[in-house]
């Protein structure tokens, strides 16, 4: 609404009046210009998609040089670059944007209200962003410093010093890595900042913080998170970067300084930022699985709490990534305990999806099929993460294919999936047309073979002794079979992939029309049309639940009464 | 308008595989390590084969135990709920909403700490054991420096300056004599991880780490550096080779004699004494002190060379001096442009320094 003076033509007019230059460009600059908070979601979208796309080509590649002993498909250097992009894209282009993507478009129409709180800030924050993401790619062709060395950076996505040092990287590839973290962190601050703001002052009438739809409770507690860990990443490559210029000393090891203080920073940023990542996902469970199973979120008030304990007990647990750096038995001991606790509002949550699913008569569409798939697979990861928390065996099992194995898991398992579901669920409301069920099931049953072949097995090789960030391993050690296994799901997962963007693209044009509420769910955003109109709802809404519309839908038997 | 499921037939094949799927990785879990542990690769966590790595190995069949119970018992729940409560006609009805129950939410709040206090006390136990066991008076004392992409190991009591392949005493219940490293770095962070003998300790810059084993039978094991040190990161390779207590003194022996001075290959010590590779190695007895290489004096009583990217023979060894980047590129030896005459030389000369 922010945007255009009438409000008449949605966010995805497919048939403009005349599709002449002026009318074309006109169309384009609006994307470049917009502070609409739909418009911004889906530019958020769309970039996600594009470097989960970018980043899963790396991926492709890595799987092709590591699915025999001795392959030279690549050189270790492009390996080594291709493993860090492949890290450092998924996390802070593809994960880090899908969050605002959907928080952007999805939250001001479920609170009832017209726009974000910062429209402005909005579109900052977006194009902050991206500019950081492309500037990481330019490290292709502009990092070679003096002597021709550098390129993209190939120091893996946490970057331990002192290998970050000047003394042992030399050119611009970290530098470029780390004003790439630092521009995309405060395009961040100022996504959560909005997303905070909004959650908290333009509720609708009679929507209290307890009738806040979970999508945004959980939202709000990521963004939140956002906020506390960006800071220590940032302040860590500023030091890194005062090291490498100014003659700082922070990290430098030859100078008396101290590699361990890096790793402290950087997993204080990195666990926090694994929880901001998937806190999300879980916030699309909490509305599909509900709608699918055709019941009210079991215990509503224990899953605000138990994200909201996640978050804050997830700030206390980051040295589980450093076990084996030298801590004291007291200090392992710490957080092995920390780690452990974590586990049981996550664990809560789980039983609480399946109590929602319990007693229900629960319809297998396509995003359904990706959040049960879900469950499962979050059940595994937070079991195999119980494993990782146990600190003697961690010492076995850090920085091996067993931890790789473990945080795909979570990252393709619960975040991909996740994501694929919500895209599912929501097309119809953002493009007015249905996705197809035929090729939307022919994705997700792929989908879910190739990953579980890929990921399932690739534990294995981690059990056998398989370290990570290597770009072959030797004929010797047993582990060829395993990864050609492992390779052959990724070739399956792309392979799905493509089906997903067929389907994608194709449901635009020929999809079935969708209407206001196709599922026949229960939160304000499938009230208005579909897409909606850029002012979102023509009158303020009121609600008298978590459920709006059930209790519309349902005027003998209204949540309020139970609540 | 709303959406159903196409064919219900299609639907319960679907389903049923599902379930199927779900059971054989409940199965796969428990049956995974038992299959790791009887092939017969060479570094296994399931293969222990000295003291810290056996008690990490019980440590992880009891959390195997337990995370398995637990998924058995969710995932069986998920799979009846998948089946059960599915929609089975075009129905209208909406189910009976439940809104929680604090009976069961407060079960499935204490269950789970309950567990969480076992496990943590089991896994506390363990960490004090390892980390803190005592050294006993006859523990073999070596100190470990990590390099890119090479393992230097000093026995500082022994006067011996090893390189790649850590050779050491096996240990038994009567007399134990376990090996304590100290555990330096010369340049960036690497991490030791010989998996049938212990777990992985990093070597930090600026820090001592201590780690030990406390190998229980003869053999070769094998390992590698596991924490991303650089270009050739993955060929980093270790070996320690724990021999009975006779072989060991024979190699102790060995390793502390200076190096063979055989005056038939005069020619090559020549070359090598004159050209920069001196800056670099060290020949005990000769004018090579250079120690930002690996020490040569005993460079053919090793099996491997580069830390492992190949094995230790005459063509390898020409090949690796004539351009190290034919096996490890962005090792940071550099190819000398030496001459073919050059080169045969030389590489006679080192072969002589067993």
């Amino acid at each position: 609404m922010a945007d255009s003076a009438y409000p008449i033509s949605g966010p995805l007019e497919r048939a403009p009046e005349r599709w002449s230059q002026a009318a074309v460009l006109e169309w384009l600059n609006s994307w470049f210009v917009t502070v609409d908070h739909k418009k911004l979601g889906l530019l958020y979208m769309a970039y996600s998609i594009f470097f989960l796309l970018v980043a899963g080509a790396e991926a492709v590649v890595i799987r092709i040089q590591l699915i025999q002993p001795n392959m030279h498909v690549v050189s270790p250097q492009v390996f080594n670059r291709l493993f860090t992009m492949h890290g450092t894209t998924m996390v802070f282009l593809f994960g880090m944007t899908y969050i605002f993507g959907f928080a952007n478009y999805m939250i001001p129409l479920m609170i009832g209200a017209r726009d974000m709180a910062f429209p402005r800030l909005n579109a900052f924050s977006f194009w902050m962003t991206c500019f950081g993401g492309l500037l990481l790619y330019y490290s292709f062709i502009g990092g070679g410093g003096l002597y021709g060395d550098g390129n993209a950076p190939d120091v893996t996505w946490w970057a331990y010093a002192p290998l970050t040092e000047r003394a042992f990287t030399r050119g611009h590839s970290i530098d470029y890595w780390a004003l790439t973290l630092i521009i995309t962190g405060f395009g961040t601050i100022g996504a959560a900042i909005n997303v905070i703001s909004t959650a908290l002052c333009m509720r609708c009438k009679g929507m209290t913080l307890m009738r806040l739809p979970l999508f945004v409770w959980l939202s709000m507690v990521a963004s939140g998170m956002a906020l506390v860990t960006i800071t220590p990443l940032t302040a860590a490559q500023i030091m890194l970067l005062i090291d490498r210029y100014l003659g700082g000393h922070f990290f430098d090891t030859q100078a008396g300084g101290s590699a361990i203080v890096w790793a402290h920073f950087f997993w204080i940023f990195g666990h926090p930022e694994v929880y901001v990542l998937v806190i999300p996902a879980w916030a699309i469970a909490n509305e599909i699985i509900p709608v699918f199973s055709r019941k009210a979120m079991f215990g509503y008030p224990a899953m605000v709490a138990a994200s909201v304990g996640v978050a804050f007990i997830s700030l206390t647990v980051w040295a589980h990534h450093m076990f084996t750096i030298g801590m004291t038995s007291v200090g392992n001991a710490f957080f092995v305990l920390s780690t452990m606790i974590v586990g049981i509002p996550t664990g809560i949550k789980i039983f609480n999806w399946l109590a929602t699913m319990w007693g229900g008569k629960i319809r297998f569409a396509t995003p359904m099929l990706f959040c049960t798939a879900f469950v499962f697979q979050f059940l595994l990861a937070g079991l195999t993460g119980i494993m990782l928390s146990v600190a003697p065996w961690n010492w076995q099992l850090h920085n091996s294919y067993f931890v790789i194995a473990h945080f795909h898991y979570i990252l393709v398992g619960a975040i991909a999936f996740n994501i694929f579901a919500a895209i599912y669920y929501w097309y119809p409301k953002v493009t007015g047309r249905l996705m197809s069920e035929t090729l939307g099931k022919w994705h997700f049953w792929l989908f879910f073979i190739g990953f579980h072949l890929t990921f399932d097995i690739m534990h294995i090789p981690g059990l056998m002794g398989m370290p990570r960030s290597i770009y072959t391993y030797e004929a010797n050690r047993g582990w060829g079979t395993l990864n050609l296994i492992v390779s052959i799901g990724g070739l399956i997962q792309a392979i799905a992939v493509l089906i997903f963007a067929v389907n994608l693209i194709r449901s635009y044009f020929k999809g079935e029309v969708a209407g206001n509420d196709p599922w026949d769910a229960w939160t304000l955003e499938w009230e208005t049309p579909s897409p909606p109109p850029p002012y979102n709802f023509a009158k303020d809404p009121v609600v008298t639940s978590a459920r709006p519309l059930w209790d519309i839908k349902h005027p003998d038997d209204p949540d309020w009464k139970y609540e | 308008m709303r959406l159903r499921p196409n064919k219900s037939l299609f639907i319960q094949v679907v389903l049923r595989t599902f379930v199927v799927v779900l059971w054989s990785l409940g199965t796969a879990i428990i049956a995974a390590p038992i299959a790791v542990a009887i092939t017969p690769t060479n570094t296994n966590i399931f293969s222990p084969a000295s003291t810290p790595a056996k008690s990490i190995y019980d440590l992880s069949l009891f959390v195997l135990g337990i995370t398995g119970t637990i998924f058995v018992v969710v995932a069986g729940i998920l799979a009846f709920i998948i089946f059960r409560f599915r929609e089975r006609r075009e129905d209208d009805a909406e189910p009976p909403q439940i809104y929680g129950s604090v009976q069961v939410e407060l079960a499935w709040t204490v269950i789970p700490v309950l567990i969480v206090i076992t496990l943590f006390l089991t896994t506390a136990r363990i960490i004090y054991a390892i980390q803190d066991a005592p050294e006993p008076k006859a523990a073999l004392d070596v100190t470990v420096v990590g390099h890119q992409f090479w393992w230097e190991f000093n026995y500082p009591k022994l006067g011996i300056h090893a390189v790649n392949e850590m050779h050491v005493p096996v240990s038994n219940s009567q007399t134990p004599t376990p090996t304590f490293m100290r555990l330096l770095s010369a340049d960036v962070i690497h991490s030791f991880w010989v998996p049938q003998l212990s777990g992985k300790t990093d070597l930090v810059p600026n820090k001592v780490n201590e780690l030990w084993i406390e190998p229980q039978q003869t053999g070769v094991y094998l390992g590698q550096c596991a924490q991303f040190c650089g270009v050739e990161h993955a060929k980093m390779l270790l070996r320690v080779y724990v021999d009975t207590p006779e072989d060991f003194a024979a190699w102790v022996k060995n390793q502390q004699q200076k190096a063979v001075r055989d005056e038939t290959v005069a020619a090559g010590r020549h070359v090598f004494e004159t050209q920069s590779c001196i800056n670099c190695h060290t020949v005990a007895g000769t004018v090579a002190t250079g120690r930002f290489g690996p020490d040569l004096t005993h460079l053919m009583s090793r099996d491997t060379l580069a830390s492992g990217a190949m094995d230790n023979t005459k063509e390898n060894l020409r090949e690796w001096i004539r351009n190290p980047n034919t096996y490890k590129v962005g090792a940071l030896m550099p190819a000398m442009q030496l001459s073919d005459e050059q080169l045969d030389q030389v590489t006679a000369y080192l072969l002589t320094l067993r």
